[in-house]
């Protein structure tokens, strides 16, 4: 049985991926390694864990304004993740998807979640994203 | 497209003359961007700035270069005085160090391309170093975390948080969203730290700022805070440090300090009248926690000692100078000092960059250790004054990192170990 949640979508687009999820906000910078997809602030708890092409779970984006950057490579390297969900509209996130649309045609999901509907997303769920903003949980 | 909200956005006459493409390619692709930015954030108009501080300038790879050379062959402008961040090479300096030949190209390409756009070649991440610096209540736009925090905290000048991509564009059409730290209320303090039984010693010591900031960012997240407190007046280095390391560890754009920023005369004024969401006390013990979370090397072993993250400035040149004189570093560990252009010059000027040569340190200009893989693999543990370099090193660099001030990091470079001194730390 799927279950539905309604996001909102802040850079609209389609993506299915297993939800990579952590209550800790996450600087790309220095937190995302752009070749590989790999999560590497290594004080972070998904720290090893890989998110090129899963769903990943954040309340928002901290630190460096060079993650819009690390986005953008890790988009163009094709080992960005599946989409982006996090706690209201992240600027630094939604940036990356609209400055790889403009560039390469085609970006990321970036979609904004209510703290009810972020408290029910966990690690290894298998989620759905539709382009408006739909999300079927654990189909 | 962020069809949710874009119906609220209202464009004035010039806006939409860039973005109908009657103004060039080039402002049409910035305006494209940040209207849709607009958006996202939930701005109805734009506004104008009238600076701008640009750190999508550095190399991060092919995307960011065709980002950089695709504005640029469309024939990008800048409409208002325009800084650049650090590099992500030392044009002078690379072959010293283990830069490749090709990033070293592809760096400098990125550099020429927003030099064409007509930004002024400043390459440093304290652009508020520099003569020229925003004045109080000036709207601008600028990217790089710990420059952005000093602008707003420091300054008293208005910026967002402009990530990597957004700066540039500001600058191009000269607008932004009309939204978040430009705007008065947005600018009140919500959280509130106070100092609590800190001795004015360890206030007046260089390397409580770093821990300070580190602090702050894990409490405040995003959120603007004040902090009250102080028995001493922390000087622009100090702030920097705290800045730096808030923007590290959290989110912070902005916080006050009642009596020394330049919007909070008072605890009231910071607050703007309001209540705080949150209130903590900050007692000694928790920074001394704090303070040891920033070290990660387990035991005594150093193959480098790095300073100025954000880039050293002038003073901090002139605190160094004395302690090295008559020593010399340990023939084992390498000590470097990143620093921008200008403060380079000024500190040749007065004698103060002999001194570190002298010592058998070196100095890397326009990037910094975390912006240009300049480290040999050999180097394993690093040591720095610096919270954000001791933040990010692990990850980007994949050393360990041992966190100290300036005199224990000179002191360490001496010894060829790490000596980290607690005294002042304890009870």
């Amino acid at each position: 049985m799927a279950e539905l949640i309604q996001a909102k979508p802040v850079v609209a687009g389609s993506a299915k991926g297993e939800a990579l999820v952590s209550q800790e906000p996450l600087s790309l910078w220095g937190g995302y390694d752009q070749k590989t997809g790999e999560i590497i602030d290594r004080r972070h708890p998904l720290s090893g864990q890989v998110a090129a092409g899963r769903v990943l779970v954040l309340p928002y984006s901290r630190g460096s304004s060079t993650t819009t950057a690390v986005l953008l490579e890790a988009l163009r390297a094709g080992v960005a993740p599946a989409a982006i969900l996090t706690t209201g509209e992240d600027a630094f996130f939604a940036l990356a998807g609209i400055v790889a649309e403009e560039m390469y045609g085609s970006g990321i999901p970036i979609l904004a979640l209510d703290r009810a509907a972020f408290e029910r997303l966990e690690t290894g769920q298998w989620i759905e994203i539709d382009f408006d903003g739909t999300i079927r949980l654990g189909a | 497209m962020a069809a949710s909200s874009t119906s609220a956005l209202r464009l004035s006459e010039p806006d939409r003359a860039m973005l109908d493409g009657s103004q060039g390619p080039a402002d049409q692709l910035a305006m494209r961007i940040v209207s849709r930015m607009a958006a996202v954030v939930g701005a109805e108009r734009l506004m104008d700035i009238t600076g701008a501080h640009i750190d999508s300038s550095l190399y991060m790879g092919e995307a960011t270069l065709e980002f950089a050379e695709k504005l640029a062959g469309l024939g990008a402008q800048v409409k208002v005085p325009t800084t650049l961040n650090v590099s992500g090479v030392d044009e002078a300096g690379w072959q010293e160090w283990e830069v490749p030949a090709s990033w070293a190209e592809n760096a400098r390409l990125q550099m020429i391309a927003y030099e064409r756009m007509g930004c002024t070649p400043t390459w440093t991440c304290a652009p508020y170093q520099l003569e020229q610096r925003p004045e109080f209540g000036q709207q601008v736009a600028w990217g790089e975390s710990s420059a952005i925090v000093f602008a707003n905290s420091v300054l008293g000048a208005r910026t967002e948080r402009y990530p990597d991509l957004m700066d540039i564009c500001a600058a191009i059409t000269g607008r932004v969203p009309e939204v978040g730290l430009h705007l008065t209320p947005n600018r009140a303090a919500q959280v509130h730290l106070q100092l609590e039984a800190i001795p004015r010693e360890l206030q007046e010591h260089d390397s409580f700022y770093p821990v300070l900031g580190y602090v702050l960012g894990g409490i405040a997240g995003d959120r603007v805070a004040c902090i009250s407190g102080f028995d001493v007046e922390p000087n622009e280095d100090q702030l920097k440090a705290l800045g730096a390391a808030a923007a590290s560890s959290g989110a912070v754009a902005l916080f006050h300090i009642p009596g020394v920023t330049p919007e909070a005369p008072t605890l009231e004024d910071a607050f703007q009248g309001r209540e705080p969401e949150e209130q903590i006390k900050l007692s000694k013990d928790r920074l001394r926690t704090a303070r040891s979370e920033l070290t990660t090397t387990p035991g005594t072993e150093l193959d480098m000692v790095v300073l100025g993250s954000p880039h050293f400035s002038l003073a901090e040149f002139q605190s160094l100078a004395p302690m090295l004189k008559g020593s010399s570093k340990h023939p084992k560990v390498q000590f470097l000092v990143t620093t921008s252009r200008a403060m380079a010059t000024l500190a040749e000027r007065a004698g103060l960059l002999d001194p570190i040569r002298d010592f058998g340190g070196r100095i890397t200009l326009d990037t910094c250790i975390l912006t240009t893989p300049m480290l040999p693999e050999t180097i394993r543990s690093l040591m720095t004054n610096s919270a954000k370099y001791a933040y990010y090193s692990p990850g980007l660099l994949n050393v360990s990192v041992a966190f100290g001030g300036l005199a224990e990091c000179v002191n360490s470079a001496v010894r060829g170990k790490i000596v980290q001194e607690n005294g002042i730390w304890q009870n």
